[in-house]
């Protein structure tokens, strides 16, 4: 019996080592050798171009991404952590609905929020020429492009993280906490420094090394807005396009190294402090606002955070009612109409990309499906050797950023491998449903691992003692109950996916391209309204499967991030 | 009677209520080990067909993996599971057909009540009229009846835990696990299902085991009880047994309140013995009777222990041997009873009980008053060993 156990755990691990170490591990690995090899010979010669000074413009990229993901970190902050706690403190008219807007970016995938917002703010954007036009003056007040539109775009993006991770602290300080202090006799900015602050701190830190990590991977923003500003991230781009793998393989590992000290950094100092709350049954604690002039503050802040945050998703709407080539010179568009979305239905050509995408996230998320469910089983239920090792092994997709996902499939791919059945994956339909289900494996594996630990071990044991079988109780026990954590997981990965623009273009094909490579088409050939509906088609799905999980599935938005 | 089942799936559902499903239990030289922890060492207990048996014990002496060893979710290391002459040591839980009730009941969230209590049915295949029938049955006696339909988080702890229970015995299982199952009411609760689990279980006549670190719910419901320290267990005995004769000292301070102070064996004199306690510097007189004095080996520590409801008190003089003067030093009222401390010198107070007859009979914090340790009374025990 004991031995009927141990089977089952490695009939179970079985297919997660494979998959893990087949599409994982291995290419991993294949990028690392790569970044060894010069001309075929093992060398370090590939580390000393990217430090040495035959190649500035790599160290440069380096610094500029470090750079902007430290500035990245400050404005979300900014942003994120006042409004949380502005929603989550005070009671005011409409409060409610300005906290559900208050996580709408994440419904806008990063090429299509990029594009979104060059034209509202960048050199011909619809606000500055409106600002220009309404004041008379002689030029635009002001655009963003470059350096500030990568940050305007990161802050604006990336501060949602901010913004739930102190939503969901502050809501679960026990009110009591507070309470206790002021009747120790300390006032509230003392409370709020010396109380609410410091508990909120776990959360702030994880936030801001996320923060940090996301925008060093970061690649839609600077693939469109960078012009000649160089960050590592696209830099692994132009090596590839140049046929250079192997400096790209370098530099993939490079970035690699700087996420995963990040990550490794954010594990050690989660496990270092920890102020679960000791106390239970929290209740909620907001401070109704009387005074009328706080009050309206208020509202008008919640009114203009909501008109910023919707703006990009009306122009989106707007552009995608451009018909192709009605709007060339002039500053405002000058007709509008269904005929992009109507081309969408009518044209195969252009249905095309959006079947695509279809069909291949759906593929990686009934991959990420299952997988996850077998694997969070795995890691939480089930002991055995190698558990941490097997933990990592899994957030390594999550760590490392897109583009070097992109680049190690390349790698790894390019030749006949035992994984791939003896086949080259580089080139196929195949290899981008892959590259979406190792990108968005640790995204399901952490939603539902977080459910199966909240799941006493007993009711296993019940089941058991009554006379079920293990897959029997597998099957009716413990997948009803972790149900809601797999959905979000994969719900989330559903978002991304049909977003998914940095691996995309490092792998497409002409007959794969997804619908965020035929956006970066159309865009190329000017011809925005045909991208935006695109975009629009993109934000459709996303919002109809989010609406569709929260409604019969009670899986809310705001839980998978 | 006649059949006796290891196998659930081939449970016949022919059987009637309160009948026949009984097993004994024998654990035979049982040794568990986590890793260079010993959890149980060396257990052999007998549990009879019918039994209702306790495991008692304070938190980590080895009696949840006892109960677990039994239930199938532990193997021990060493020794022998059987229930009746069935080797179960190494069968898997499915297979068991025991029913157990665990500490948070475990019932499955996402189900109803029915479906709770239907679950183990199921399993077993058994048809769909026939799970409506049993689940109704059941479901009758444990009163729970019109929330059949609910949902199990609708309901209060003490419907949970019966839901728990009706689960459990739906299956007709040869054997009843309860792991502590009351820990989690509060008080009245606690009292009633008390009375509850022991009408089900004297109705359906079931083997149980219980496992509990309460005293006062091993001595109220069991038929006997397994008292378990460390790993080991020292006495087996009925609730009268363990109370009257503890076989040494953790049994006597765990079970009940008592006075306990260290002596030695001076001498025998006539029909009784002679102790020295060196706390009081005086000699203690006990009888030497079977009763009184239990085995004990010639290098053991020695100890007397007394129960206080047994100590008399009297302001005026008493006769006899064993008395002492003191000071009442506390004295707390809790209602049906009135416990008085009295303090003899430095080392040793001795706590006194009396059912309550009224202020009249309240001695006063200060007073001098004389105790006696009757020599009928006294418990002579040797120190636990290990």
């Amino acid at each position: 019996m004991l031995n009927a156990e141990k089977r089952k755990t490695i009939l179970l691990l079985i297919p997660i080592v494979l998959v893990l170490a087949g599409y994982v591990l291995y290419p991993t690995i294949a990028t690392l050798f790569e970044s060894f090899k010069k001309n075929g010979i093992f060398t370090l010669d590939n580390y000393h171009d990217f430090f040495g000074s035959k190649a500035p413009a790599n160290f440069e990229a380096l610094w500029n991404s470090v750079y902007i993901s430290v500035l990245s970190v400050f404005f979300s902050a900014l942003i994120g952590i006042p409004l949380a706690y502005i929603f989550n403190r005070y009671d005011f008219p409409g409060r409610q609905f300005f906290s559900n807007i208050a996580i709408m970016p994440i419904v806008l995938p990063s090429l299509v929020g990029v594009m979104a917002f060059m034209f509202l703010y960048g050199e011909a954007g619809l606000v500055p020429n409106a600002i220009k036009d309404l004041f008379n003056l002689s030029k635009v007040p002001f655009s963003v492009g470059g350096i500030s539109g990568i940050l305007v775009v990161h802050a604006y993006t990336m501060y949602p993280y901010f913004y739930m991770t102190t939503s969901s602290a502050l809501n679960n300080i026990d009110p009591s906490l507070e309470e206790a202090a002021y009747n120790l006799g300390s006032n509230k900015f003392k409370v709020f420094w010396k109380v609410t602050f410091p508990l909120l701190t776990p959360g702030l830190v994880a936030a801001a090394l996320l923060v940090f990590m996301v925008s060093m991977a970061s690649f839609s923003a600077p693939f469109l807005l960078a012009g000649g500003y160089r960050v590592l991230s696209l830099q692994i781009y132009f090596s590839k396009i140049n046929g250079d793998l192997e400096m790209a393989a370098t530099q993939s590992v490079i970035l690699s190294a700087v996420s995963i000290s990040f990550l490794l950094f954010m594990r050690w100092y989660q496990s270092r402090k920890d102020y679960r709350m000791a106390s239970k049954g929290i209740g909620a604690h907001r401070s109704e606002v009387n005074n009328p002039v706080l009050k309206w503050f208020m509202v008008t802040i919640g009114i203009v955070a909501m008109i910023i945050l919707l703006l990009p998703h009306v122009t989106l709407l707007m552009l995608s009612l451009v018909p192709e080539g009605s709007w060339t010179w002039q500053t405002y568009p000058q007709a509008f109409s269904f005929e992009n979305f109507r081309l969408l239905f009518d044209n195969p050509n252009i249905w095309e990309p959006v079947k695509n995408s279809l069909i291949m996230t759906c593929i990686a998320c009934i991959g990420v499906f299952f997988f996850g469910i077998i694997t969070s089983y795995a890691l939480v239920k089930r002991s055995f050797i190698g558990k941490n090792l097997l933990d990592i092994l899994v957030m390594i997709p999550w760590a490392l950023p897109a583009t070097v996902v992109g680049m190690n499939l390349i790698l790894a791919f390019n030749k006949p491998t035992p994984f791939s059945f003896g086949q080259v994956l580089v080139g196929t339909f195949w290899i981008l449903p892959l590259a979406y289900f190792i990108r968005f494996i640790p995204l399901v594996v952490r939603s539902t691992t977080a459910v199966l630990e909240q799941m006493d071990d007993s009711l296993e044991e019940a089941a058991q003692n009554l006379g079920a079988k293990w897959f029997y109780t597998f099957r009716r026990v413990v997948i009803p109950i972790i149900m809601p954590g797999v959905l979000s997981g994969t719900l989330l990965a559903f978002v991304q996916a049909i977003g998914e623009f940095p691996t995309s273009v490092l792998l497409y094909t002409l007959s794969n391209r997804p619908i965020s490579i035929e956006i970066m088409n159309q865009l190329r050939m000017f011809n925005m309204g045909q991208a935006a509906a695109y975009g629009m088609i993109q934000v459709g799905l996303i919002s109809i499967v989010m609406f569709i999980a929260y409604r019969f599935f009670g899986v809310k938005t705001e839980n998978t991030l | 009677m006649l059949d006796r089942h290891a196998y659930g799936d081939q449970l016949p559902f022919i059987r009637k209520w309160g009948c026949c499903f009984m097993s004994t239990v024998n654990l035979s030289n049982i040794t568990k080990a986590f890793g260079s922890v010993t959890a149980v060492k060396d257990l052999d207990i007998l549990i009879k067909e019918g039994e209702f048996f306790t495991f008692l014990g304070p938190s980590g002496c080895g009696k949840t993996t006892t109960l677990r060893m039994i239930a199938g979710f532990y193997f021990p290391t060493k020794g022998k599971v059987k229930f009746n002459d069935r080797d179960m040591t190494s069968v898997s839980p499915e297979k068991r057909n025991t029913g157990m009730v665990f500490q948070n009941y475990a019932l499955f969230p996402h189900m109803t009540v029915f479906e709770n209590v239907a679950f183990g049915l199921k399993v077993r295949k058994v048809n769909k009229a026939g799970i409506k029938e049993k689940v109704g049955e059941v479901l009758k006696k444990v009163r729970l009846d019109q929330y059949i339909d609910r949902q199990v988080s609708q309901l209060s702890g003490g419907q949970q835990q019966r839901v728990a229970l009706a689960r459990a015995l739906v299956i007709e299982p040869d054997i009843l696990l309860l792991d502590e199952p009351l820990s989690n009411l509060d008080a009245k609760l606690r009292d009633e299902m008390r009375a509850e689990i022991l009408r089900l279980q004297r109705e359906y006549g079931i083997t149980t085991i219980y496992v509990t670190h309460d005293q006062v719910e091993a001595l109220t419901m069991s038929d006997r009880i397994a008292v378990f320290n460390a790993g080991q267990c020292q006495q087996i005995g009925t609730p009268t047994e363990i109370y009257n004769k503890p076989v040494n000292d953790f049994v006597a301070k765990f079970i009940g309140e008592t006075n306990l102070l260290p002596v030695t064996f001076k001498e025998h004199i006539n029909s009784q013995s002679l102790f020295h306690a060196p706390d009081i510097e005086q000699s203690i007189f006990v009888n030497h009777t079977e009763l009184n004095i239990a085995d004990y080996n010639e290098d053991d520590q020695l100890y007397m222990s007394v129960r206080p409801e047994t100590v008399r008190i009297d302001e005026a003089k008493i006769s006899g041997n064993n008395v002492f003067t003191g000071e009442v030093s506390l004295v707390q009222f809790t209602g049906e009873a009135v416990h008085t401390f009295v303090k003899i010198n430095d080392q040793l107070t001795i706590k006194t009980t009396d059912l309550n007859h009224g202020p009249s009979t309240y001695l006063k914090e200060g007073t001098e008053v004389n105790v006696q340790l009757p020599e009928d009374q006294i418990r002579v025990i040797p120190e636990v060993k290990g």
